[in-house]
């Protein structure tokens, strides 16, 4: 216990005026709701192109209605071309999991929660919180002109590999401006998540309130904080590398690309010495981290909503703690793993393998102790805690995979093959929007102030639960098969009989992406019509759930809070209620 | 919505291993000396993996009916967790995953740490923007230089071989399909003539990138197995995204009794 005291402050002005307000807001709250709604509109993009891409898959001569017109080139009368096909697998990846699962877990949630949990009126930054968020938009802006232009995206994928990305337009339609644009937006991306991940760790070390020691942080803040940390470090790989690539293409530098290539029968000179692997390696620094950025968020999100509906204590919470430093530590050294058949080095190869089983370790003890949270508890089924459970399913469907791909000999067979799609597609895309939608349904109330309608959305979680099976978990047995990844069609002999396993993954998709309309209602009605929301609706126990919903400008009313106690005391023997809140002092939690 | 829960969890659980089950593992035919010691990790795993799998998944189903909120009264057991517990099954989890990965060690240093064997027959392999050749050093065998400049696709000089002034290109066999002779040890010496691809045979458990600026060598031999399945023919795919005809690169590998391949070669060198 700590004998931690309230303190009052100087209450801060609010900004008046439509822009200060709700535009140009330095207000972490505003800023957290700018990040989200800018992911929500960036995943209907990328659900919509993965449709686009799943129904060509099955039926490649099919006419897609209003296609043509966005592409005329890409597609003549609505008909798919196979460049073009690779152009949305292109921005498909790099608007999921740079627009989507990096931005709204973490500068979302964390955006507007974060400063909260820990007891602070604001994040440390304000003005370089707005300026992470404008970054951030256009990157996306820029992303999304390459639609516009001739050529139209780039085709080589989210990662990028040259030298078919830095050759320029002689390596295929989309590899000369479409393939710049790429690479200026992700480099925009980059700068507005540095300066992001600066103000995340800032705000945790410096603004903690009093008596919130580092011990007592929710689950979620120390998924923020250890996810910043890692942006920090891997964001900045990506930056350099992405600067590197942009002057192969464009300054006759030569970090990515040998001598003696001959492509489209032209010599290609001017350069020489390259190395590719080199942007292998510094891409896959930066993208194994990111597979973490993406989770770590929604792991924290996960174990907050279980042990508030399971009425528990965090089972292990150190524990818990630990496996998220180890998972941040680890997931530095096990790049390479993403490499195994690249022509590497074997040794390196083998060293990587090992430390890939090694990470799966904190993985599995995150797990045992969320199934470990919910023995014993008292469950109630609210929407937030079903996509809490949806994430545990998920995360054991997708992370189990993990352990065949992080074996070097294994991964042999099945690299490159749907078997990665379906791995990294449950553990890091669907289980980490889970999270996002339990963070949604959990703190919707206190972001609007209103009441999500419970009935929608258990049935958006059925479907999406049961969509996301359908559409994933075949994927292995694809990938089993040998079924290659990033194939417009499928001419190969061995690949026409999984046809209709394709066919049945892709009515899975539309009808899932269709059910997530149901959200979308729920969540704009809800914010008009929803039921008032009470300030702490789920009997919850941290300090988001001690102010007013929706939560008021500069948090605390001109105090900071004090804390008393851990982020999860429920149940506690004893105790009037079945929670306990963090600023409740010693004396207010008996009686 | 326990039940429910509950029950959903239950059955894709079901339904998932049963048709890991029902087609033994998906893996295609095997047709390669090392396939079955990776053959065998592979199906290890997945009995370890299945095995957690069906365990969390009705772990799960099972605390989601049992411990929902009912009208009993009953109220959460307080606990923050279990040290002993949870180093038990911290160990364990050590134990089997990396357990798991040096069991498969040996088949990667099969693999990669050894060379082929002695004697073994070199072949290169060049990937191009969208097509697959094959050299075969010829009766010298020695593999000619390559030049650059010397590329001509119109008239089938894949390499950029100069047959009039390097003696050693003169009897060099280039073709458009990979055939080799049954149980001889092969090794592949991998080259990209612009961007990256991927070397892909799934029967024959080989699986290796190409990229421009580095020769890598890969090595291997087709079983007798080969022969018995699809007259030994088998497609060779590109794996690694490499422009617009990714997805029909393509060329096949013929697995061939050693005298039919002798055969084959000599008609294959006729025709250069």
């Amino acid at each position: 216990m700590s004998d931690a005291q309230e303190i009052a402050v100087h209450p801060r002005e609010a900004p008046s005026g439509f822009l200060r307000k709700y535009v140009f807001s330095a207000d972490h709250k505003v800023i957290g709701k700018q990040y989200y709604f800018l992911a929500l509109f960036s995943v209907l993009i990328g659900m919509t192109l993965s449709w686009l891409m799943r129904i060509h898959v099955v039926w490649p001569n099919a006419h897609l209605w209003g296609l043509g017109r966005l592409s005329p080139t890409g597609a003549p009368g609505g008909l798919m071309t196979p460049e073009y096909y690779l152009s949305l697998v292109t921005i498909h990846g790099t608007i999921m999991v740079f627009f989507v699962l990096t931005t709204a877990p973490q500068s979302g949630f964390g955006n507007y929660f974060l400063p909260i949990q820990l007891g602070a009126e604001e994040m440390a930054f304000p003005r370089l919180n707005m300026l992470s968020f404008w970054v951030t938009l256009a990157a996306l802006l820029v992303l999304l002109s390459s639609f516009f232009i001739a050529g139209g995206p780039p085709l080589s994928g989210w990662t990028a590999y040259p030298p078919l990305s830095a050759l320029g337009k002689i390596a295929g339609p989309g590899e000369g401006a479409g393939q710049t644009l790429w690479i200026v937006s992700i480099a925009l991306f980059c700068v507005g998540a540095l300066l992001s991940s600066i103000n995340f760790i800032a705000t945790t070390l410096d603004l903690r309130a009093r008596g919130m020691k580092l011990m007592r942080m929710p689950l979620t803040s120390w998924g923020w904080f250890i996810t910043a940390i890692l942006s920090l470090l891997s964001f900045t790989v990506l930056l350099a590398a992405g600067v590197m690539l942009l002057l192969d293409r464009s300054a006759g530098t030569s970090f990515f690309i040998p001598g003696g290539l001959i492509v489209s029968d032209k010599v290609i000179t001017g350069h020489s010495g390259g190395s590719p692997l080199l942007w292998q390696h510094l891409f896959w620094f930066f993208g194994h981290p990111e597979v973490y950025i993406a989770i770590l968020p929604g792991m924290g999100i996960t174990s907050h909503i279980l042990s508030c509906f399971s009425r528990k204590p965090v089972f292990g919470y150190k524990a818990m703690v630990y496996a998220s430093l180890a998972i941040g530590a680890m997931g530095f050294m096990v790049w390479g793993h993403h490499m195994f058949v690249s022509g590497m080095n074997p040794y390196s190869g083998f060293a990587f393998s090992v430390l890939t089983m090694a990470i799966a370790v904190p993985s599995a003890i995150k797990t045992f102790n969320w199934l470990g949270t919910m023995w014993g508890g008292r469950l109630r089924l609210t929407t937030a805690m079903l996509f809490a459970i949806g994430f545990f399913s998920m995360f054991v469907s997708g992370g189990l995979s993990g352990i065949f791909l992080g074996q070097a000999p294994v991964d042999v067979q099945l690299h490159a093959t749907y078997f990665v799609v379906g791995h990294f597609h449950l553990v890091m895309g669907v289980a980490a929007v889970f999270g996002i939608f339990a963070g949604t349904y959990f703190w919707f109330p206190k972001m609007f102030g209103r009441m999500m309608n419970e009935t929608l959305g258990k049935i958006h979680f059925v479907i999406t639960f049961v969509g996301a099976y359908c559409i994933f978990m075949p994927m292995y047995y694809l990938g089993l098969e040998g079924n290659v990844r990033r194939y417009s069609e499928f001419v190969d002999q061995f690949m026409k009989p999984l046809m209709p396993i394709h066919e049945f993954m892709t009515v899975a998709a539309l009808v899932t992406g269709a059910a997530q309309l149901i959200f979308l209602f729920n969540l704009f009605w809800s914010m008009a019509k929803g039921r008032q929301a009470e300030d702490n609706p789920w009997e919850a126990t941290t300090l988001e759930w001690t102010i007013p919903s929706p939560a008021p400008f500069g948090n605390f009313g001109g105090r900071l809070p004090a804390v008393h106690r851990g982020a999860y005391e429920y149940s506690v023997p004893g105790a009037a209620r079945d929670y306990i809140m963090q600023d409740a002092p010693a004396a207010a939690s008996a009686a | 919505m326990a039940l429910l829960i509950a029950a959903i969890v239950t059955l894709i659980t079901l339904v998932t291993v049963g048709l890991f089950w029902a087609h033994a593992g998906w893996l295609p035919v095997d047709i390669s000396a090392h396939g079955p010691a990776m053959d065998h990790q592979i199906i290890l795993t997945l009995i370890i993996a299945g095995i957690i799998f069906v365990l969390a998944q009705l772990g799960l189903a099972l605390f989601v009916w049992k411990y929902r909120e009912r009208r009993d009264g009953r109220k959460a057991a307080y606990s923050t967790g279990n040290s002993r517990l949870e180093m038990l099954w911290t160990t364990a989890a050590a134990v089997v995953f990396i357990g798991l990965n040096l069991l498969g060690y040996r088949v990667w240093a099969r693999m990669y740490f050894t060379g082929p064997q002695p004697g073994a027959m070199q072949i290169e392999v060049q990937g191009q923007q969208f097509a697959w050749y094959f050299r075969y050093p010829g009766p010298d065998g020695k593999f000619g230089p390559t030049h650059v400049d010397k590329v001509d696709d119109a008239t089938g000089n894949f390499f950029g071989l100069d047959r009039v002034h390097d003696p050693d290109s003169r009897d060099d066999i280039v073709t458009a399909t990979l055939g080799i002779p049954v149980d001889r040890p092969i090794e592949l010496i991998l080259r990209s003539q612009d961007v990256g691809h991927g070397f892909f045979v799934r029967e024959l458990r080989l699986h290796q990138d190409l990229v421009p600026g580095m020769l890598i060598p890969v090595h291997f031999t087709a079983t007798d197995e080969a022969l018995r399945h699809q007259g030994g023919r088998y497609e060779i795919v590109c794996t690694q995204l490499c422009g617009m005809g990714h997805y029909k690169m393509r060329a096949f590998l013929q697995v061939m009794t050693e005298q039919n391949f002798g055969n084959w070669l000599q008609s294959q060198a006729a025709a250069q």
